[in-house]
């Protein structure tokens, strides 16, 4: 394990090398600044790849690190990868140099966005990668500043209600996390933070089946605001809405997936029986972010707001999974982080795209652009049909897993998750019909065709997701011996 | 019979001088002449050292100090003619009113 | 046989090349790619004949499959996988896929000629040929589905071809939607299946589920929600009532395009699905798919009755024979029902391609400013009327038979059920209309005097590229029942249900009640397809009586049918209107409520923090600021003392000394 050197290290903190370089560029340098950044981004993506490749699926955590951090506490630098990581931490590696290119256009104080950007990569690399518990705090708090400002400096008219109301709805939900921690550690007998430990060690110094399960709930409000879940989801709308294209995919495409693998990672492992306990509710809150978040989003005029609540729906997709305890089932809900991932990354590109010519996302302000814009248009039904389940594009593999493995457990709730299916086709063509179909509104007659920097964001994506629904075994087997790991120890 | 002076005189007068003094002190506004008044009440002071040093104890201190404050007053007029002769020449005039620089 | 299969594989992806050639390099192949395309489907259409000749010359065996099986993916329990299921269906259904997608290629070649996006026509023809014959070739339920909504796709892609009108961008989303409504129950029909059986190999499939009704695992109750549940795609993709509406909109597409997936493929799809997973219904199940297919078949012949648009009339037409097909298949009559889906293939498709070439010819599709087209049209007018012939039932022509098949399958069913009769009554009544509608749109369209002179001199025949596979198909529609039925023809053996011994579920009789009823069907279908004919040539051949004043006087019932029985506009209010209700008062609900309670929240906690930042300022601070404000005050009266002035400072001293000296000899005086 120890050949690969620090493998996890250098993914994570590349990037913060990265925020370093800028700080000394000077800040009238421009191009240069994002040619730099970009350039940092890059060897976390090809190391990301290397450990795609050298990992082996049959194998629990991998690429371990540990080191002593603040020993009085008992806390390590403790960071590892298992098959439930992997694809996210591929993900995040993935979209941040597409998030930098599409970040081209950013003109104003480039040099903070630059540094910010590759602050918050290293913070959400190391959530995905770390395995002490406190640490995996540190990190999850410490993307959480980047995030603020990324939105509050460069978002839109009403940034600054969006960032405070992003960064306090966060808060609220780590402060449980913070509380749960604290008691998790007070309550082991030699103190602890080690998540691959807990479990065992919580049942040795016997506490209560109520202590487990308040604790479980704590995570459960911190996570559930980053999912977001019902009800706490409408810090999303706003936030995607105001922030700028790279920061919604940032933001929609990994850390929503937070909220989820925090939950797969941290809650289920460490509280097995509380997991069943409150898999009713879960799987009743995953019907509720199906059904209302697409009618939601079926009535919206702002493009953005739209992908934003199709988001919340989708996630719903993956607590369903989650709440089914199936292998199937899971292996449906990480695969659909996955994929949610590169979707709504596309969605949002897109969104941006039509943004930066038209200067405004109201749907019905265009109409017809599928004769002005064909490549656009086509690269956007793609995404769209993606985004509705369509058969041969990686979603659809991801929701019929969901609905094969959450069938047997919650047959009533799955028949109900199903209308979710005809209603994100619905609000998905019906977008697109005001968009692209129709005789051409007059006023984008010279409305310019797509460009090659936006391509270069949009094909990798597109392949992936083209890819992984004709053939999605390479990455199902990848997390498929962790999910059954997990639930081995659930059931 | 001749009047035979007692204490009670000697302290009279030098109350008196020592209110003649204070007075002037406090109501002129010449320098030159507040420096008479000091002079005024240390000569009261003076009187009084000798009286009870008469009327009272037996050895001479109360002499002694009678002329050790002469001389004091001495130099303390030397002193404070030098400064007031600065003062005049710095502002021309010795009104103490007015020597106000210091205040605030 | 692995021949086969592999020739099967170039069958299914030649297409599909073509399909990807053609988008991204439709503009720099010649002629927009359209020979390339045409190409990649004619190289199948014959390889589809050899398999077709393979299949059924060696050993003629109605077991006869081939299954290629390659894991797909992992399911929890179960896997899915890539594989093709080949036995006679399959061949049958691989001939009329490419037959007429060949057709309708070489068709459209003329007929698209000078359109924008010529190239980009002939990729989404190309990818829809390729989904087609995934479904027919694939051998799982998951693959199916994955098919399945990939026709849609398609078809979704070529109704909104002219995506600059709004009705053809209504009509696509319509279509989607719609047949997704359907493909929602299959879905969950295919999610009771998977929970039962782990596996979505067909053959597996029907093992399991035979096995879990057997078992008891299964109630006969569930069994047949799991089949009706199946059935919904059908209903959806075959437009089925009640979810036939999108089939008259998606008239919005190119007609070549109406004749291959509107009339020919994609929507018999639905009877394929059936036929393929015969197995999997139980009798009850199959006396719900009879009467879906009955109610379908006799009020979507109403309906093309009133209707004026040529393309509309042959729509509702297709829902009506789909009706039969479906109700072929629920009484029993397997064999019938998709012998008549294959002879419905050709003459719907020639139908449709005609009025393809009518319209290209009149540049209308209103049939009412049509008329005396058979002088200028001969070629259309003859295999056109070959169409009609062979719709309507008229002996010697292929739908003949087929239709003849059905009804002796609905009568044999009804003498056993005494309680069924009414299919059969149904049906031949249907009959009846079908004969009435379809000379009525030969007679509106070919005789009559020209209603629009104009018009009526522009009109000329086609050209030979889309005269060229009327011809081929007029051959097929009148020919194809020839060798197909008949008294026990080979059509009849080749086509068996998968297992229908073993899996102990066949509907009771699929030969023997044919065998008493055939001649009673025969002679009653006859007499009601001349009776129908006959009544539209006293209408509108004759002009003995005037349709206007019929119209008129049934009034009422007139403007029910005229308008669909307000069904489109029934579901306007209810679903699409409750949905957009919903998703209104929800999103309101979202806007005020719960971000109202977060903002609230939010508020709540401003004002609680002004409130404590009052007490904070005024009290606390307050406190502090009232100690540091008395010390001032003290400060400053105490500097009035402090003059600075010594003369005032010794007035002060004596007026104090007099003051204390005074004080203290007026308190000894008086203490």
């Amino acid at each position: 394990m120890s050949d690969s050197g620090p493998l996890l290290t250098l993914i994570t903190f590349l990037p913060l090398l990265g925020m370093c370089a800028i700080l000394f560029i000077p800040s009238r340098q421009k191009e240069w600044i994002k040619i730099v950044s970009l350039i940092f981004t890059l060897p976390s993506l090809v190391l990301g790849i290397k450990m795609l490749i050298e990992f082996d699926p049959q194998v629990g955590y991998q690429f371990i690190e540990k080191a002593p951090w603040i020993p009085a506490f008992n806390i390590h630098y403790y960071m590892g990868v298992d098959g439930l990581s992997v694809p996210m931490v591929f993900l995040t590696v993935l979209l941040c140099p597409i998030c930098v290119l599409a970040s081209w256009g950013i003109e104003d104080r480039i040099k903070g966005y630059c540094a910010m950007f590759l602050l918050l990569e290293t913070g959400m690399l190391g959530v995905f990668c770390a395995l002490d518990l406190f640490l995996f705090y540190v990190f999850w708090e410490l993307m959480l500043l980047p995030m603020y400002f990324l939105i509050g400096i460069w978002g839109g008219p009403r940034k600054e209600y969006a960032a405070i109301k992003f960064f306090l709805y966060t808060l609220f939900g780590s402060v449980f996390l913070l509380l749960a921690v604290i008691a998790i550690w007070l309550a082991t007998s030699p103190h602890s933070f080690d998540m691959t430990q807990l479990n065992e060690q919580l049942l040795q110094s016997g506490v209560g089946a109520t202590f487990r399960n308040l604790c479980f709930l704590a995570m459960y409000v911190a996570f559930a605001v980053k999912i977001p879940a019902f009800p706490f989801h409408t810090w999303l709308p706003d936030a995607h809405v105001e922030a700028p294209t790279a920061i919604s995919v940032i933001l929609a495409g990994i850390l929503l997936k937070m909220g989820t693998y925090g939950i797969l990672r941290v809650s289920y492992p460490i509280f097995p029986d509380s997991a069943k306990w409150f898999a009713p509710v879960m799987v009743m809150i995953a019907l509720i972010n199906i059904v209302y978040g697409s009618l939601c989003a079926m009535a919206q005029t702002d493009l953005k707001k739209l992908v934003a609540y199709s988001s919340i729906a989708h996630m719903g997709y993956v607590m369903l999974g989650m709440a089914s305890f199936t292998p199937a089932a899971m292996n449906g809900a990480v695969f659909q982080m996955f994929n949610h991932g590169t979707i709504t990354a596309m969605l949002f590109l897109l969104v941006g795209v039509i943004y930066d010519r038209a200067h405004h996302r109201d749907i019905d302000g265009f109409g017809g652009l599928a004769a002005q814009t064909p490549i656009y248009a086509g690269i956007t039904s793609l995404a769209f049909f993606a985004a509705l389940g369509l058969p041969g594009l990686s979603g659809f593999i991801s929701e019929a897993l969901v609905f094969l493995g959450a069938f047997p457990t919650w047959p009533i709730i799955t028949i109900l998750s199903t209308s979710g299916i005809v209603l994100t086709a619905g609000y998905m063509l019906w977008t697109f019909q005001r968009i692209f179909l129709g005789p051409l509104n007059e006023k984008y007659r010279t409305l310019p065709e797509i460009n090659a920097r936006e391509l270069v964001t949009l094909v990798p994506l597109a392949i992936i997701v083209l890819f992984l629904g004709i053939y999605p075994a390479p990455m199902l087997n990848i997390f498929d011996h962790a999910v059954r790991e997990l639930l081995n120890r659930i059931l | 019979m001749m009047l035979q002076p007692t204490l009670s005189h000697y302290l009279v007068v030098s109350s008196c001088l020592f209110v003649l003094g204070l007075f002037i002190l406090v109501t002129r506004r010449h320098a030159v002449r507040l420096l008479m008044g000091i002079e005024l009440i240390l000569n009261a002071a003076n009187i009084n050292l000798v009286a009870f040093n008469h009327y009272t104890a037996t050895g001479l201190d109360g002499h002694v100090f009678a002329i050790f404050v002469m001389i004091l007053a001495a130099c303390e007029a030397a002193v404070a003619l030098a400064i007031i002769l600065a003062i005049y020449q710095q502002y021309a005039n010795i009104d103490i009113d007015r020597m106000n620089s210091m205040r605030e | 046989m692995h021949s086969v299969v592999e020739i099967c594989l170039i069958i299914l992806f030649l297409p599909l090349i073509s399909s990807t050639a053609l988008i991204f390099f439709n503009k720099r192949l010649p002629r927009g790619g359209d020979l390339l395309a045409t190409a990649c489907i004619g190289i199948p259409f014959c390889l589809a004949w050899y398999v077709f000749y393979r299949v059924i010359a060696v050993g003629h065996d109605p077991q006869f499959l081939i299954t290629g099986a390659m894991q797909w993916f992992t399911i929890g329990p179960g896997n899915a996988g890539w594989g093709f299921h080949i036995d006679n269906l399959t061949a049958v259904m691989l001939v009329v896929v490419t037959t007429v997608s060949f057709c309708v290629h070489v068709y459209s070649i003329g007929y698209m000629r000078g359109e924008d996006y010529y190239g980009r026509y002939f990729s989404y023809l190309s990818l829809f040929s390729f989904s087609m014959l995934l479904l027919v070739l694939c051998d799982n339920l998951l693959l199916l589905y994955v098919s399945w909504e990939l026709v849609g796709l398609s078809s979704y892609l070529l109704i909104g071809f002219f995506f600059r009108k709004h009705s053809a961008a209504d009509a696509c989303k319509k279509a989607f939607i719609t047949t997704r409504v359907g493909d929602v129950g299959m879905f969950i029909g295919l999610l009771m299946i998977y929970r039962q059986t782990h596996t979505f190999n067909y053959i597996e499939v029907f093992r399991g589920v035979q096995e879990a009704v057997q078992s008891g695992a299964w109630s006969e109750t569930t069994w047949t929600i799991a089949g009706i549940l199946l059935f919904c795609g059908a209903i959806g993709k075959s437009a089925q009532f009640p979810l036939h509406v999108w089939l008259p909109d998606a008239m919005e597409g190119p007609t070549p395009v109406s004749a291959l997936i509107h009339a020919a493929t994609m929507v018999a799809a639905g009877v394929y699905l059936v036929g393929r997973l015969y197995p999997l219904f139980s009798p009850d199940a199959l006396l719900f798919i009879a009467y879906t297919g009955l109610i379908t078949a006799f009020f979507a012949a109403t309906i093309a009755i009133t209707q004026f648009d040529i393309k509309r009339v042959l729509a509702y037409s297709t829902i009506s024979q789909l009706g039969y097909m479906m109700t072929a298949l629920g009484v029993g009559g397997f064999a019938a029902g998709l012998c008549h889906l294959m002879t419905h293939a050709a003459f719907k498709s020639l139908l449709f391609l005609c009025s393809g070439s009518v319209i290209h010819a009149a540049h209308t599709q209103d049939m009412r400013e049509m008329g005396s087209l058979h002088k200028k049209m001969p070629v259309t007018f003859w295999t056109m009327l070959i169409g009609a012939a062979a719709i309507s039932g008229v002996p010697l022509f292929s739908g003949f038979y087929s239709k003849d098949a059905i009804l002796a399958s609905a009568l044999g069913f009804g003498m056993e059920h005494p309680n069924h009769r009414i299919i059969f009554i149904g049906l031949l009544i249907g009959a009846g209309i079908t004969g009435f509608y379809m000379f009525r749109l030969i007679f509106m369209t070919f005789f009559r005097a020209p209603a629009d002179d104009h018009r009526y001199r522009h009109a000329h025949e086609s050209p030979r590229i889309m005269t060229g596979p009327l011809v081929v198909l007029a051959i097929l529609s009148a020919g194809a029942g020839w060798f197909a039925l008949g008294e026990h023809g080979w059509f009849e053996r080749l086509v068996v249900p998968y297992s229908v011994g073993t899996a102990g579920v066949a509907p009771a009789a699929v030969e023997a009640d044919g065998h008493s009823a055939h001649n009673i069907a025969m002679i009653l279908s006859i007499v009601m397809a001349g009776a129908g004919i006959l009544i539209s040539a006293v209408f509108y051949y004759w002009k003995t009586c005037s349709a206007e004043r019929w119209a008129k006087a049934l009034g009422p019932i007139y403007r029910l049918v005229y308008n669909k029985y307000y069904i489109d506009e029934l579901y306007k209010k209810t679903a699409v209107g409750g949905t957009l209700i919903a998703m209104r008062i929800l999103a309101v609900f979202d806007r005020v409520v719960i971000d109202g309670l977060v903002n609230f929240s939010a508020y709540f906690v401003r004002a609680w923090s002004y409130i404590s930042g009052a007490f904070d300022l005024h009290v606390v601070d307050g406190a502090v600021n009232g100690l540091a404000w008395g010390t001032r005050l003290v400060g400053t009266i105490s500097t009035l003392f402090q003059s600075g002035v010594v003369q005032n400072y010794i007035m002060k001293v004596v007026a104090i000394v007099a003051f204390i000296l005074l004080f203290q000899n007026i308190l000894t005086t008086f203490l």
